[in-house]
């Protein structure tokens, strides 16, 4: 690990430090805890089956936009935006509605500024830890170089927007079984899902600048005083945007492990239903 | 009154080793205390900067176990019973004697930093300005200059990019600059070009280690990153920026 010391004693190379705390505690659990989410929701999303029970449909398929009411587990064809599933979706892609719409919210949370410092810490190790020695690199260019991509998340931002709305609505109807209003545990797992998305999305850094943050002056007219009103209400949430982000990652895969039991049978939702 | 275990890395830009040295340390004291007792008692010639002891001043940044703080408020008390404590100069800076850096770099990116440009005064030749308006440029006012987030930053410290990035220190005192209400100079394309606005990829080292809690990278580095992405890559805001003829 540690190669050589210079001037100072400082050791240099990858995760040499003088540091004599645990500080791989930290990305330790954020490998564990983003790399288990990731093998999960791949592995969910490739499935295209066992994603719907009774009015619960799990966030990772929604919204659905093509159906394929053959699969197990599947949605009935009326709750698709555009119908049956299409005939000419290539036969090596899995024919999972998942697939159509897990691009928004994991370009959202893929270039979302707390998930980016996780996994530039974690997986990038640039740096793994606070005056910890990176990963060795020719020349580091951070985010100006293929990373400049990531100036586009506020364009996600949008989109993640309007996931909400459609994870509300859903949450909505989870109260319906068969046009009967009740409640069952599904139906609070899929209300407590977008809540805790909402908390996430209106924390952003992006949307913390957009409603108010950008303006220099926030008592010169009318507007800006209110927007101040708005950016101080965000600059609340976000200063929990980390907390926000697990709460709502561990919360929309566990929406999607509850109805997939349910819907394999290996769950019983109690509801008031009976 | 109890015995500790100090490594001191003592040297020059030329080289140096660690020397260790026994001391006796009283109940309440901060690392600095114990310094300037291995400095009194067993190495006299031992070269530290510090001056108010008070966090205020920030001279006394330096690396204790590995991690940038001010020796005049790191207590003793938080080392286990046992634990050697090594203390090391600041990686970032050229050294010039055992635990004193020379930190001049820092201010000659400050000189490049386009001063403040006040708007006109007003008909009274009064300015005013609103607490509201102000708030967030007296979070950064509070920086004392240790100049320790400088010193943890991965693109500074490690990746050897000090002709290409400024560091968290600069950035706050940019956006002190660009927020404040009554600035009207546009620091915006030399922050992406000059000051490399991209080259922070907000792992918040800086942030971690300020002792002042400034949040730069949330309420600083972040924000103009933003105002960066405004200018350079949003195509939409651009567009509505021309319907509407608004800065
Ligand atoms: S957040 Fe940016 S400025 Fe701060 S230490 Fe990390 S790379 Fe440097
Ligand atoms: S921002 Fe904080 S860490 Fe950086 S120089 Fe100022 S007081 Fe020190
Ligand atoms: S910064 Fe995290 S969602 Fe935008
Ligand atoms: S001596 Fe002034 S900050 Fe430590």
């Amino acid at each position: 690990m540690a190669e050589a010391a210079r001037a100072g004693g400082h050791i240099i190379g990858f995760a040499a430090t003088t540091r004599t705390d645990r500080w791989w505690v930290g990305p330790l659990l954020t490998v564990l805890g983003l790399g288990g989410f990731v093998v999960y929701a791949t592995w969910a999303a490739f499935q295209g089956s066992h994603y719907y029970y009774g009015p619960y449909l799990s966030p990772f398929y929604s919204p659905l936009l093509f159906i394929d009411p053959n699969a197990p587990g599947a949605a009935p064809l009326g709750q698709a935006w555009f119908g049956t599933w299409p005939s000419w979706w290539p036969s090596f892609l899995p024919a999972s509605p998942a697939f159509l719409i897990l691009v928004f919210p994991g370009a959202f949370r893929a270039t979302c500024y707390y998930y980016r410092k996780a996994y530039y810490r974690s997986f990038f190790g640039t740096p793994p830890g606070c005056a910890v020695g990176p990963l060795p690199r020719r020349r580091y260019r951070g985010e100006t170089g293929l990373l400049i991509v990531q100036n586009l998340h506020r364009y996600a931002l949008y989109f993640a927007i309007a996931f909400i709305f459609i994870l509300y609505d859903d949450a909505f109807r989870a109260f319906f079984r068969d046009g009967q209003f009740g409640v069952g545990v599904g139906s609070v797992v899929l209300l407590i899902n977008p809540t805790l998305l909402a908390g996430y999305t209106f924390g952003c850094h992006s949307w913390r600048h957009l409603v108010g943050g950008r303006l220099d002056c926030f008592s010169c007219d009318r507007s800006s005083a209110l927007r101040h009103g708005i950016w101080k209400g965000v600059s609340i949430l976000n200063v929990g945007h980390m907390q926000w982000a697990w709460a709502s990652l561990f919360w929309v895969a566990l929406s999607d492990v509850y109805v997939r039991l349910l819907s394999m049978g290996v769950l019983r939702d109690l509801s008031t239903w009976g | 009154m109890s015995e500790r275990l100090f490594r001191i890395w003592r040297g020059t830009a030329a080289g140096g080793s660690f020397v260790e040295y026994r001391v006796d340390v009283d109940p309440g004291m901060v690392v600095l205390d114990v310094l300037h007792r291995i400095q009194a008692r067993l190495a006299n010639d031992l070269a530290i900067r510090w001056n108010c002891k008070a966090g205020k001043c920030g001279s006394c940044s330096m690396e204790i176990n590995g991690r940038p703080r001010l020796a005049c408020m790191t207590r003793m008390n938080q080392f286990g019973g046992a634990e050697m404590i090594a203390v090391q100069p600041m990686k970032t800076f050229p050294v010039v004697k055992d635990l004193v850096t020379d930190v001049s770099w820092n201010y000659e990116q400050n000189r490049r930093i386009p001063p403040f440009r006040p708007k006109p005064r007003p008909a009274d030749g009064q300015y005013r300005m609103r607490q509201v308006d102000v708030d967030r440029v007296q979070e950064f006012r509070k920086c004392i200059e240790c100049f320790l987030c400088q010193d943890v930053c991965h693109v500074l410290r490690d990746q050897s990019r000090k002709d290409a990035f400024v560091g968290p220190r600069l950035m706050i005192r940019l956006a002190s600059l660009e927020m404040h209400p009554l600035d009207t100079e546009d620091r915006v394309p030399a922050l992406r070009e000059e000051f490399g606005s991209g080259l922070c990829n907000i792992t918040r080292c800086c942030t971690e280690v300020c002792p002042e809690q400034i949040q730069i990278t949330d309420n600083g580095i972040i924000p103009l990153k933003e105002r960066v992405v405004d200018r350079y890559f949003d195509p939409l805001l651009g567009l509505v920026r021309k319907v509407f003829r608004r800065k």
